[in-house]
Parts: structure tokens; sequence; C-alpha cells
């Protein structure tokens, strides 16, 4: 599966990068993006699911890679 | 303070400062949201209140339809000699798009992840001063002793004001947030010392450049252009209202759940590893703040006949509690793993303070617990809560011994 992080969304709320670091990352604005290449299994599935989950602007979606 | 007459039904003569508003709104707002669930009120000069997570959630989102040039209802209108929309008295919180998303890019590095969690350990250390100072008493002051202290003296030295000026910042959130019942006339002199405190603290940083947001802020550019002092002023004074009793009031609430629930304390104190979403649903149950915003034009909006220049108060911790979104939304539930809630609001005004706050909030409440695993209410009489658009106990006895 693969995360994405709709940059038209974020606003900075920072819950994702928080909740799941090894999946999330910020920039010097404080917005979140994805890590790496976005490809999350296991428990990194889980982190990202469980940042979807508490995303309030609903800018995190999972999806095939 | 005016003699207002009391309100006779909140769906139709709503007032957030009514006194039964502030000691605790949330059965108000369960109950607005069965009925209305806009609910209107003729009081300063015409407001709405949605009470829906939809309908806070849809104004917060358009800013096609409101405008943010005033966020604190009063009873007066933004003023002739304050900046105009899109600035706004105090960017970027005043600003609308497209000067907003400048405005606020200028200040969101201060305020992203690096830059605040390097404040964690002068946070802990002061929140473990405060406690050092009522060593040995039976009752403390959750509030005037403790939650009051930290945010200020975060606020001060990212702004780089002076030592002892503490006191005078929590007077000017006071007068800023609490004093919107006054009559205009009145208001505009109350707010006479803050301009002043303010304008000699930038000359101070204008003749002495430091390392701080308000020599950050003097030689901040836009379109290659330094901001307009009013800019720079509006915006400093925004950072210490926002920073101020916000997070006062969260850390508070937060306090004063624990105090009545000894089973969460123990949780708390047990699992360490609760903590960040103990810290997001006492964000979404005691979610402090409410913000306003003005309708631009006429017009027919979730179903209400709004008119030009009539309030829209976003209730944000209404909107926290609406079963529609929220699981079991009317229980704090110290574990909860899925929580959007909007304390820190929606859209392009998301708080830009969040991530201070946040920090600030886990380390003074982790600081307090280590301190005193087992607390209560000395006196529930005695809790005192703030009214306006931020709530949070101003007086909080705590039994600790």
């Amino acid at each position: 599966m693969k995360v994405f992080i709709d940059a038209q969304r974020c606003q900075g709320h920072g819950r994702c990068f928080s909740l799941a670091p090894s999946v999330f990352g910020f920039d010097d604005l404080g917005n979140g993006h994805v890590l790496g290449d976005g490809v999350v299994e296991g428990e990194s599935l889980a982190l990202a699911r469980l940042a979807e989950a508490n995303c309030p602007e609903h800018a995190i979606s999972i999806g095939e890679s | 303070m005016t003699i207002k007459p009391p309100v006779s039904d909140f769906a139709t003569d709503w007032d957030h400062t009514d006194p039964q508003w502030v000691n605790d709104p949330y059965p108000i707002w369960e109950d607005l949201r069965t009925r209305c669930p806009v609910a209107h009120t003729d009081r300063y000069g015409g407001a709405w209140f949605p009470a829906t997570h939809a309908g806070v959630s849809a104004v917060a989102n358009d800013t096609e339809h409101f405008t943010s040039r005033t966020v604190v209802l009063g009873n007066g209108r933004p003023m002739e000699d304050a900046l105009p929309a899109p600035i706004g008295v105090a960017p970027p919180i005043t600003s609308d798009p497209p000067f907003h998303q400048i405005a606020r890019r200028l200040i969101l590095p201060a305020f992203a992840p690096g830059p605040i969690n390097a404040l964690e350990p002068m946070i802990r250390q002061l929140c473990n001063d405060l406690l050092d100072r009522v060593v040995g008493r039976g009752v403390i002051n959750g509030g005037s002793d403790y939650a009051q202290f930290i945010p200020p003296a975060v606020i001060k030295r990212m702004l780089g004001f002076p030592e002892a000026d503490e006191d005078l910042f929590r007077e000017f959130v006071h007068i800023v947030l609490e004093g919107i019942d006054l009559p205009v006339e009145e208001r505009i002199e109350q707010f006479a010392p803050i301009e002043e405190y303010f304008r000699i603290q930038i000359e101070d940083h204008q003749a002495h450049p430091r390392n701080d947001l308000t020599t950050f802020l003097l030689n901040a550019e836009i379109l290659g252009e330094k901001l307009s002092i009013e800019h720079v002023f509006g915006t400093m004074v925004l950072i210490l209202v926002a920073g101020i009793d916000t997070t006062w009031s969260a850390l508070g609430a937060s306090l004063w759940h624990l105090a009545k629930n000894p089973d969460d304390l123990a949780r708390l104190v047990n699992e360490p590893d609760l903590m960040p979403f103990a810290i997001e649903e006492f964000l979404r149950f005691y979610a402090p703040v409410t913000m306003a915003r003005l309708v631009k034009e006429d017009m027919e909006y979730l179903g209400c006949p709004m008119k030009q220049d009539d309030w829209i108060l976003l209730g944000f911790p209404a909107a926290n509690r609406d079963p529609e979104v929220f699981e079991r939304a009317d229980e704090f539930i110290i574990d909860r793993r899925e929580n959007r809630h909007l304390a820190f609001g929606l859209g392009i005004h998301r708080c830009a303070g969040s991530n201070l706050a946040r920090l600030e909030l886990r380390v003074a409440i982790e600081e307090f617990i280590r301190r005193y695993p087992r607390f209560t209410l000395a006196d529930p009489a005695q809790v005192t809560w703030a009214q306006g658009q931020v709530r949070g106990p101003r007086s909080l006895p705590l039994r600790v011994a």
C-alpha cells in the first residue's frame, strides 16, 4: 500500500508526523509530507492508518502502491 | 460591566457571556444541535452560532462568504482606523486570502516543530520552578499558581519582552478577550496602554535588534518591502493574545478533569504511552477556543438569512462533541485512538501556535502529575471559568496532599 498527503488540504496540524514519525516528516512551515516512496506495510501501514484517522483536514489517503 | 437581560432562549437570543454558557456550555450546545442547529441572537448587532461539526466546518472553510477581518466578537465592528481587509488588525488571523497566506508563511517557520521542540527543556524547567514555589502546601491553585504562568513566560521569551511584564500580558489578554461587553468607546480607551506598551517594545527592538520574533518581524519583507509598523504591531499582539490564555485554559481544564477523575489520573501516571492520545482528548473535550467571522454580504447560508456584518461564532468546542462525527462524543476517553478534533480550528486559519500549545500542555501535565500523582478538587465551588471566546478555569484549587 502507498500513503499520500494532499498538500492542498494539509494545514499543518501535525498529527501525522507526531503519531507516525517513521512515515511522515514536516517542512519548515510545519506541513506534513510522506517520507521516502510512501510504500507502507505491516507496522508502518498501521501507523499510516492511525495518522489518516486523526488528520482533521482529511488530507491523508492510503491506496494501492 | 453592562447589565444585560438574561438569555430567554439560547436558540434565538444566545450570549456566550451568559453565566450559564460560561459555567457549563455543553448542555446548551447539545440542545442547539438537535433543535436548530444554527442559533441566532440580536445581541452584538446580530450573530449566528452553528452548533454542529458540519456547520462549523462549512464556515471555517468558506473564505468567500466570510471574512476574518475581526475574530473577536464584540459590540462594535472593526474600527475605521484598522487596517482593512485583507490584512486586518492582527495578521494573519485577521487576514483574508490572498494576503493571508503571505502573512502566515512569514510566521509559520518560527512555530514549526523544529524551533518549538527546542523550547522543551526551558518549559520543563519553568514548570518545575513553579511547582517548587508551592512545595509543601496542601492546596495549590492549578490556575493562579501554575497554568497561568507557563504560556506568558514562553511568549515573552519568543517576542523578546522584558522580565516581570507577565502580569501585564495577562491584563492585556483579559482586555482583548473578556472586555467584549463594553461600549465601543470604552473598549478603544482600554486598548491605549496596550498600544503604548507595544510601541515601546518596537522602538527598543529598532534601537537594539536581537534574536527574537519582534526583531524578525521588523526585518521581514513582503515582496521586497518591509512590513508596515501596523502589521508588525498586529502580529505581535496576535502572538501575545493567542499564545497565552488559550494554552493556560487547556492546561487548567486538563488538570480540572484529572482532579475529578482519579481513574484517568492513575492511568496517565502509570501508562505514559497514553500521553499523546490523552493530550488530544483533553483538546477535543475541553477545546478552549471559539473564533468569529463576519458575513461579507447578505445571503441565505445554512438555511439562515444572514446579513452583511453579522457575526458567526465558530464553536470548535461544540463541533468537537458532535455525535455525528465522534463516537461516544460526550464521553472523555483518555485513550481515544481516532480523534479528528477541531481544537485548533480547521482550514487556512489553523492555529499557528498548535505545536507550541501541545508542547506546553504535555510538559506541564507531565511535570504536574510526576510531582503529584494523586490530587483532587479542593473545593468545586471555588472553580471559576473565563468568559468569552477562550474558556478555561481561572481559579482551580487542587488538594495535592
